[in-house]
């Protein structure tokens, strides 16, 4: 997106127009949304993070270099969003640390939006994450990245087609170049508000396990109430989820719950809603 | 209902899902990623995948894949050598000729003696001496680093060293977390959570001591310099003095894989677990953030916490060097207590005094050894190694004996303060930090008191 682009005034009022993003690096005051950035490990995650934030976490050409959880902020057309950089992962199925952090801040965390970041060159395995995290939550964006080194390699990726095979919304992105990048803003921003609708298409489950699901998410609600997805703890229950079993053995699972309850650094959302009043 | 109740029901439904439950499961998500994948990418035309897979097979390849490696270890290490002389001479003249100036300038203004002394031969002093050993090969070293890291080699070092990380009974993910330690051992031990089994994972936390950070590397550098390379012919000096270093990170991978055996078969006993390795496409590497990482992200965090830990530690040593006690000074006493114990290490007092003072940082080893020896009356601008040589050397006997076991120690001794607190966050067991605080040193009494005892008895 050049400069000139940037200063016509269709370009203002354009939903992808660069012109009202606004970093607002590590600042931890009230924020409006929270998003979460998920996705395979070595996908440029932390590129858009720092893209989007003006914050420098270190970038590195190895998967697994993320090791924490880095969290920055950003503006968009005034409002103002929390960004959540998880470690990278290929799956929420198994069982180490670094992916029982990712699940249990899309989970717990209850992000406004989640964003699983996908590399274009090996989407199939890419897209094997993006479903589970589909199985979690409505409110996700793909962001199909690394588009230039797909062309490299003589691929077309036609994000509509995943988009609409998915039911989120797809945009994609080159994080090195920030291409894309003022679109996957205002696809978050529509996510955030409730103007983009998501309808994520869950594979059909046989009769079997949707009754064994609907015998067992009442117990689940009934140990653990509030719990944002039942019905994905009652699958992951069945799949003997070992981290899961000893988070509901512990009560671990009903402190995260409540933890999510309590709204202490949503301050912003809870003074504009009583604002509106 | 509790809890157990609703895992025991679970159980039962899930026994009543059949044994492929599971299987059908996951063979379900992937078949879909699939059925997707196929909608949504084309394949047209040529691709230039081909080049990666063309490098690959050389850099990844059995035969040339170690030797490459250890030949790009030497390469950075040379570069390193050779860049980091001058400045460091430049700025170590610049830094002591600040220090005469200020404490003419405090002398002047009538400042007490004692404080004259505190300041600018104490604190001053140590935080030149760090900032001048320090600065310039890290400034070279963390770049060359970060162009690898960037290219995406890292993870190719793990996938040739994987079979021995496998044979030793621990993870292949072991090498990436040791590539990190290079920099910072603190920071090797955090990126160890890449590693999924909590078994291998401590294991590497454990061994990542024996791979010497930045902080260790002035060390051996100064002492390669001073004794391989003055050995050989001087166009030759750099290229030996790298070579001596690569030989002691190759001890040091001897001994993480000993070690790391010895765990697995003892205290963190199991089998090596299996794991994917991505080996991600070659990518150019963007300068500036390169220059960024390597020069802000890592230097400057590196020296600033260097220079925080050296200016009080400079204010202890002059203290100990000018407080008297029946005719010598704290210093001398302490070190001469600890001397006999020090020579059956090939080593001396004054060194083992040096590796007390720098338990909170590796890096003012050097420059502790310097001014115990040197005292704290005597002016030193040992910014050049002929002077270097004088004051090791020829006036305190320094021998090759010393600079062996100095490497060794210096190699396998106990970690940083640094790095035992990131290990007592990372494992919240005060037992596993004491063994991986302690079993490194024991390891480094026991190497040196073997060589030193052979060295001896051979003559």
């Amino acid at each position: 997106m050049s400069k000139q682009a940037a200063s016509t005034p269709d370009c203002a009022r354009c939903p992808a127009g660069p012109g009202r993003l606004r970093p607002l690096g590590d600042r931890r005051a009230a924020f409006d949304y929270l998003v979460a950035l998920a996705g395979n490990p070595n996908t440029g995650k932390s590129s858009i993070f720092n893209a989007l934030t003006g914050l420098r976490q270190h970038v590195g050409n190895w998967p697994g270099k993320t090791v924490t959880r880095a969290e920055g902020g950003f503006s968009y057309d005034g409002v103002s969003f929390k960004l959540v950089d998880l470690p990278g992962t290929y799956s929420l199925l198994s069982a180490s640390e670094d992916e029982e952090i990712a699940r249990n801040f899309i989970l717990f965390g209850r992000p406004d939006c989640t964003v699983v970041v996908m590399d274009a060159t090996v989407l199939e395995r890419n897209l094997n994450l993006a479903l589970q995290i589909i199985e979690i939550t409505d409110k996700v964006v793909l962001c199909v990245n690394l588009m230039d080194e797909a062309a490299r390699k003589g691929l077309e990726v036609d994000v509509r087609t995943l988009a609409r095979e998915l039911g989120v919304p797809a945009v994609a992105t080159v994080a090195r170049t920030k291409a894309g990048l003022g679109g996957l803003v205002a696809t978050i921003a529509g996510v955030c508000r409730g103007e983009i609708v998501c309808r994520p298409r869950r594979p059909a489950v046989d009769g079997k396990l949707e009754e064994a699901v609907a015998q067992l998410v009442p117990m689940i609600e009934s140990v653990a109430p509030g719990l944002p997805n039942a019905r994905w703890v009652a699958f992951r229950l069945l799949d003997g989820d070992h981290r899961l079993r000893r988070a509901l053995l512990t009560g671990e699972l009903s402190r995260l719950v409540s933890e999510q309850a309590a709204p202490v650094e949503r301050a912003g959302r809870l003074i504009a809603i009583e604002g509106a009043q | 209902m509790s809890p157990q109740e609703v895992l025991d029901h679970a159980d039962q439904l899930r026994r009543g899902l059949g044994v492929d439950f599971r299987d059908r499961m996951v063979t379900s998500l992937y078949e879909e990623s699939r059925r997707i994948a196929a909608r949504v990418v084309r394949r047209r035309g040529e691709s230039s995948w081909d080049l990666d897979q063309r490098i690959d097979r050389i850099v990844t390849s059995p035969v040339w894949g170690l030797p490459l490696m250890l030949l790009l270890l030497a390469v950075v290490f040379w570069i390193t050598i050779v860049g980091a002389n001058y400045p460091s001479e430049w700025i170590a003249r610049l830094l002591f000729s600040i220090e005469r100036v200020g404490a003419a300038l405090f002398e002047a203004l009538g400042a007490p003696g004692w404080l004259t002394g505190l300041v600018w031969h104490g604190v001053w002093r140590s935080l030149a001496w760090v900032v001048s050993v320090m600065l310039p090969p890290m400034a070279i070293f963390f770049p060359l680093f970060t162009i690898l890291e960037d290219l995406g080699y890292l993870p190719r070092v793990a996938f040739n060293l994987d079979w021995l990380f496998h044979k030793a009974g621990a993870h292949g993910k072991q090498a990436l977390s040791m590539a990190m330690g290079f920099g910072c051992n603190a920071a090797g031990v955090i990126s160890t959570r890449i590693i999924d089994s909590p078994r291998e994972r401590l294991i590497a936390i454990l061994t990542n001591n024996f791979v010497p950070c930045n902080g260790r590397f002035p060390t051996l550098i100064m002492l390669g310099m001073l004794f391989v390379g003055a050995a050989v012919p001087p166009a030759l000096a750099s290229v030996a003095a790298a070579g001596s270093v690569v030989a002691v990170v190759l001890i040091g991978a001897v001994f993480t894989f000993f070690v790391s055996w010895l765990l697995a078969r003892t205290v963190l006993r199991g089998q090596a677990s299996a794991f994917t390795l991505e080996l991600p496409p070659y990518r150019r590497p963007s300068v500036l953030r390169i220059l960024y990482t390597s020069l802000i992200d890592r230097t400057a965090f590196v020296l600033l916490r260097a220079v925080m830990i050296s200016a009080p530690a400079g204010a202890v040593i002059w203290i100990l060097g000018n407080i008297h006690a029946s005719g010598a000074s704290l210093a001398e006493h302490v070190a001469r207590s600890l001397d006999p114990f020090g020579r059956a290490l090939g080593l001396d007092g004054v060194i083992l005094l040096a590796y007390i003072i720098a338990i909170p940082a590796n890096e003012i080893v050097v420059p502790t050894m310097l001014m115990v020896y040197t005292g704290a009356g005597m002016m030193t601008e040992a910014g050049s190694l002929e002077e270097l040589r004088r004051i090791l050397v020829d006036a305190h006997g320094w021998s090759l004996l010393t600079a062996v076991c100095l490497m060794l120690f210096s190699l396998l001794h106990n970690p940083c303060g640094t790095t035992i607190l990131t290990i007592w966050k990372e494992t919240r067991s005060a037992r596993w930090t004491a063994l991986g605080a302690l079993m490194p040193l024991g390891f480094a009494f026991l190497v040196t008191f073997l060589v030193a005892s052979a060295a001896r008895w051979l003559g």
